[in-house]
C-alpha cells in the first residue's frame, strides 16, 4: 500500500486468557532457564555438579557417614576394629576438646574462663544488635570494663594501689628513663671525640630527669604513705574517685551543665569499687593463672579480640595523623605504617618474643601473651590505618567546610562528620583485615604460645590416639571452628553494611 | 542606613602561593544590609566571603565581625563562626544524618544545648523553609531544592548574625531555583545580614541593598542595585553585565 490512511482501530474479538508459552516459574523453570539455556550453560552446569560430586559428597563421607562416633582410645579409629573404611574420629576431638578449649589451664579453675567467655558474650551481644537501647553505657562496659575484669578473672592477682599509684608509678618510670638517657650519654663522653658536648648534652638531660624527680615527689610520697598505712588501695581509690570527678566535673562545664557527668563518674566509681570488693581484689584477688598454662580457643580469642579491639583505635589515629598538617605527626604515622607493613607478622612476633626482652632494662619483663598481643595490635594497626585512609579521602572537603562552619571544633568535626562517613566506606576492608588477624593467630604458634592450632598439633602427640585419620580429624575441626568465626564476622558485617548505608539512595 | 557595621574588612590581601587573589579588599556591611557580590568566575568572590568565616586564611589586612577581630593568624575562629552562618553552593549536607540531626548537630555540639531543646528550634526553622514533614528523612532522599532549604535551616539553628551564601541555586535545576531564592528572600525580609554570591540578577534588584562586583580578585564598583544595573561605571563592570544580561 502506498497511500497513508488513517490508523483508525476498533478491537473486534477480545483475545482469550492462554498459558505462557515455556514455564519460567518455579524450580523447573529455573533449572530451564538459568541452568539449561544454552550450550556453554550446559556445559558449565555439569562441570559445577562434577564439582560438587569431588568435593562436597567426600567430605560428607568424611565427616559424617564413615566417622567414628565414639571410643576410649585409637583402636575404635582403626579400619580393623570399626569395619569400615574411616572417617573423622570424633572421640579424638571429644578427649582433647578440654585441650582444644583451655590448654593447660588448671581444670579447678576452669569456671573462670568459662564465666569470662559467658560474660563476653552477655555484653557483646547487645552491642550486636541496633535494636537494644543504652548503647553508649554498653560499648563502655565491653570495651573498658571487661577487659579489666577479663584480665582479673583470667589471670587472677589482685591490685595494692589504684590511681594514684599507677601515675606516681608511670612518672618514677619516667623520670627515672630520662636520668638514665642522661647517665648514659655522660658515660660515653668520657670515651668520645665530642666528649665535652656529649657531657654537657647528658648532663643537661640528667638534669632534666632530677627536676622530674622533685616535681613528682609528692606524689610518690604521697603514695607510699598510702601503702604504709595498710589499706592503701582504698585510700588511694577515693583520693583517685574524687580527683577524676572534679577534673570531669571541671571539664563537662561544671554547674552550667548540670550534674550529670558529676553522677556519671561517682556511678562508675562505685561500679569499680563493687568489682573490686566482688573479685576480692583487695585481699590478692583469686589464685595466679600464668599466661604459659593458658591455651587454645582461649588464646586464640584472647589474642584476636585484643587485636581487634586495639587495632582499630591505633588505625584511625595512625590514619589521622598521616593527613595531619603537623610534620613531625605525618612523618611519625607514614613512617610507623611503613614499617609495620613492611615487616612479616612472623617476624614482629619473633622480635618482640626473643628480642624484646634483650633490650629492656633488666627487671623489667613483660609477660610472652602480652607481648604477642601488643605485637598483633601494633602490626594490625598499621593495616587499618591504610584501610581507613582510603575512607578519609573518600569523604568531600566539603562536609570538613561545613563543619567548621558551623562552629565545630576539629575534634568534634573528626568525630562527628569525617570519621563516621569514612568508616561506612570501608567496613568491608576493615572486616577483611579482622577476618586476617584472627587467622593469623595461629602464627603465635611459633613463639611458643599454644594457641587452637599450636594446642591442636601438640595434641596430636599423644600415642593413645595415633590414628591414619588423627590429623585430618582435628584439622578439620578446628577449620570449622575458623570459619564460624570468620563467616559469622563477614556476615555480620554485610549486615551493618546495610544498616548504615540505608541513607544512600542506591 | 545606620552606621553600625558588623562586618567591617580592611585592607584584605590574600595569595595563594604566588597568586595574588584578593587585593586591598576593603568592605562594610552594616547591621541588616543586603549584600550581592558577583563577578566573572575565579573573580574571587568565594574566597572573599570564605575568609569572612575563616574557612580561608589571608596574610593582610583584618576582618572584624561584630566586634570580633579576625587578623591573619586568625584568632577568634571560633566566636566568628559561631556569629556567622554558610551555605554552599554544593548543600554539603551531613549525608550519614537525618536532616532533623543535620539542624541539631551544632546547637548541641557546639552551644550544649539539650537535645530536646535543640529538636524544638530545628523543626521552627525546618518550617520556616517549609520542609517540616521531611524531618526524619536523609539529605540523599530529597531533591537539590531541598538539600538546600535544608541547609539553610541547618545554619539558621546557630541563630548567626551573619549569613553567608556561596552560589546557593548554581547545582539546582531552574524549578528549584526560585524555591531556594524564595526563602532568601523571606530571611532578608526578616533583617537579617546577607552576603550573596550568585549570578540571579532578579536576586539582586529585589533584595540586595548594594551589589558588589568583584574582577580580578578586587572590587571593581559597588552601587545599589538600581544604580549598578541601569548605570554601570566601569568598562567591566558594563562588559560584564552586557554578557550576563545578554
Ligand atoms: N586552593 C587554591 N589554590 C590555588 N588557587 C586557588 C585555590 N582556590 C582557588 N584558587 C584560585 O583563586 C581564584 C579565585 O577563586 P574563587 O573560587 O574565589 O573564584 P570565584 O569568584 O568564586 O569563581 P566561581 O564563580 O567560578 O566560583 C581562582 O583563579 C582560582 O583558580
Ligand atoms: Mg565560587
Amino acid at each position: 500500500m502506498t497511500d497513508i490512511t488513517a490508523s483508525s482501530f476498533v478491537r473486534e474479538d477480545l483475545v482469550a486468557e492462554r498459558p505462557a508459552p515455556v514455564k519460567t516459574a518455579g524450580f523447573l523453570g529455573f533449572v530451564r532457564t538459568r541452568l539449561l539455556n544454552s550450550p556453554t550453560n550446559i556445559l558449565l552446569t555439569i562441570l559445577g555438579l562434577l564439582l560438587i560430586w569431588y568435593t562436597v559428597i567426600p567430605t560428607i563421607k568424611f565427616l559424617l557417614v564413615d566417622a567414628v562416633w565414639s571410643g576410649k582410645d585409637r583402636t575404635a579409629c582403626l579400619a580393623e576394629n570399626a569395619g569400615h573404611p574411616v572417617g573423622a574420629c570424633w572421640p579424638f576431638i571429644q578427649a582433647k576438646f578440654p585441650q582444644l578449649f583451655y590448654g593447660f589451664y588448671p581444670e579447678a579453675e576452669r569456671w573462670r574462663v568459662n564465666l569470662t567467655f559467658a560474660l563476653g558474650a552477655v555484653l557483646l551481644l547487645p552491642l550486636l544488635i541496633p535494636r537494644l537501647p543504652a548503647k553508649g553505657s554498653n560499648a563502655g562496659l565491653f570495651f573498658f570494663a571487661f577487659p579489666a575484669v577479663a584480665f582479673f578473672l583470667l589471670h587472677g592477682g589482685g591490685i595494692t594501689g589504684f590511681g594514684v599509684s599507677w601515675v606516681a608509678g608511670l612518672l618514677q618510670l619516667f623520670a627515672d628513663s630520662i636520668s638514665g638517657v642522661g647517665e648514659v650519654l655522660v658515660g660515653l663522653s668520657k670515651a668520645s671525640a665530642a666528649g665535652p658536648l656529649l657531657w654537657a648534652i647528658g648532663g643537661a638531660i640528667a638534669l632534666v630527669g632530677t627536676l622530674l624527680h622533685w616535681v613528682i615527689f609528692p606524689l610518690i610520697w604521697l603514695r607510699d604513705q598510702m601503702q604504709a598505712a595498710g589499706q592503701g588501695l582504698w585510700l588511694d581509690f577515693l583520693i583517685t574517685a574524687v580527683i577524676v570527678s572534679v577534673i570531669l566535673f571541671m571539664l563537662g562545664g561544671g554547674a552550667r551543665a548540670g550534674s550529670r557527668p558529676l553522677i556519671a563518674s561517682l556511678a562508675t566509681f562505685a561500679g569499680i569499687a563493687a568489682v573490686i570488693k566482688l573479685m576480692g581484689l583487695d585481699h590478692g584477688g583469686m589464685p595466679i593463672v600464668d599466661t604459659r598454662l593458658w591455651g587454645g580457643l582461649l588464646v586464640t580469642l584472647v589474642i584476636a579480640i585484643t587485636g581487634i579491639v586495639a587495632s582499630l583505635p591505633i588505625g584511625i589515629a595512625l590514619a589521622l595523623g598521616r593527613r595531619s598538617t603537623i610534620p613531625l605527626i605525618r612523618i611519625f604515622s607514614i613512617t610507623y605504617i611503613e614499617f609495620w607493613r613492611g615487616v612479616p607478622l612472623i617476624t614482629v612476633l619473633f622480635f618482640a618474643t626473643y628480642m624484646l626482652p634483650l633490650f629492656l632494662p633488666g627487671n623489667f619483663t613483660v609477660d610472652g601473651l602480652v607481648r604477642a598481643l601488643i605485637g598483633v595490635s601494633l602490626f594490625t594497626g598499621a593495616y587499618q590505618a591504610e584501610n581507613l585512609r582510603g575512607g578519609l579521602a573518600a569523604v568531600p572537603r566539603g562536609q570538613e567546610e561545613a563543619a567548621s562552619a558551623l562552629g565545630l571544633s576539629w575534634w568534634k568535626t573528626t568525630s562527628l562528620i569525617v570519621l563516621p562517613q569514612a568508616l561506612r566506606h570501608v567496613i568491608p576492608a576493615i572486616v577483611n583485615s579482622f577476618i586476617s588477624l584472627f587467622k593469623d593467630t595461629s602464627l603465635v604458634s611459633i613463639v611458643a604460645l599454644f594457641d587452637l592450632l599450636g594446642s591442636l598439633r601438640a595434641s596430636f602427640a599423644d600415642p593413645v590416639w595415633t590414628t591414619p585419620s588423627t590429623a585430618f580429624t582435628g584439622f578439620a575441626f578446628i577449620g570449622i571452628i575458623y570459619f564460624i568465626f570468620c563467616f559469622g564476622m563477614s556476615r555480620y558485617s554485610l549486615f551493618v553494611e546495610h544498616r548504615l548505608n540505608a541513607h544512600r539512595r542506591n | 542606613m545606620s552606621a553600625d557595621p558588623i562586618v567591617n574588612i580592611s585592607g584584605l590581601n590574600k595569595w595563594y602561593g604566588e597568586f595574588h587573589v584578593l587585593r586591598d579588599i576593603d568592605l562594610e556591611v552594616t547591621k541588616g544590609e543586603r549584600i550581592v557580590i558577583c563577578g566573572p568566575s575565579g573573580s574571587g568572590k568565594s574566597t572573599l566571603i570564605r575568609c569572612i568565616n575563616a574557612l580561608e586564611e589571608f596574610q593582610e589586612g583584618e576582618i572584624v565581625v561584630d566586634g570580633i577581630e579576625l587578623g591573619p593568624n586568625l584568632k577568634h575562629v571560633d566566636a566568628v563562626r559561631r556569629e556567622v552562618g554558610m551555605v554552599f553552593q554544593s548543600f554539603n549536607l551531613f549525608p550519614h544524618l537525618t536532616v532533623l540531626d543535620n539542624c541539631t548537630l551544632a546547637p548541641i555540639w557546639v552551644r550544649n544545648i539539650p537535645k530536646k531543646d535543640a529538636e524544638e528550634t530545628a523543626m521552627k526553622f525546618l518550617e520556616r523553609v517549609k520542609i517540616p514533614h521531611q524531618a526524619n528523612k536523609f539529605p540523599g532522599q530529597m531533591s537539590g531544592g531541598q538539600q538546600q532549604r535544608v541547609a539553610i535551616a541547618r545554619a539558621l539553628t546557630m541563630n548567626p548574625k551573619v549569613m553567608l551564601f556561596d552560589e546557593p541555586t548554581s547545582a539546582l535545576d531552574p524549578e528549584m531555583v526560585k524555591e531556594v531564592l524564595d526563602t532568601m528572600v523571606d530571611l532578608a525580609e526578616e533583617g537579617m545580614t546577607m552576603l550573596v554570591v550568585t549570578h540571579e540578577m532578579g536576586f539582586a534588584k529585589e533584595v540586595a541593598n548594594r551589589v558588589v562586583f568583584m574582577d580580578a580578585g578586587q572590587i571593581i564598583e559597588a552601587n545599589t542595585p538600581s544604580e549598578f544595573f541601569a548605570t554601570p561605571q566601569h568598562a567591566r563592570t558594563k562588559l560584564f553585565l552586557s554578557q550576563i544580561l545578554r
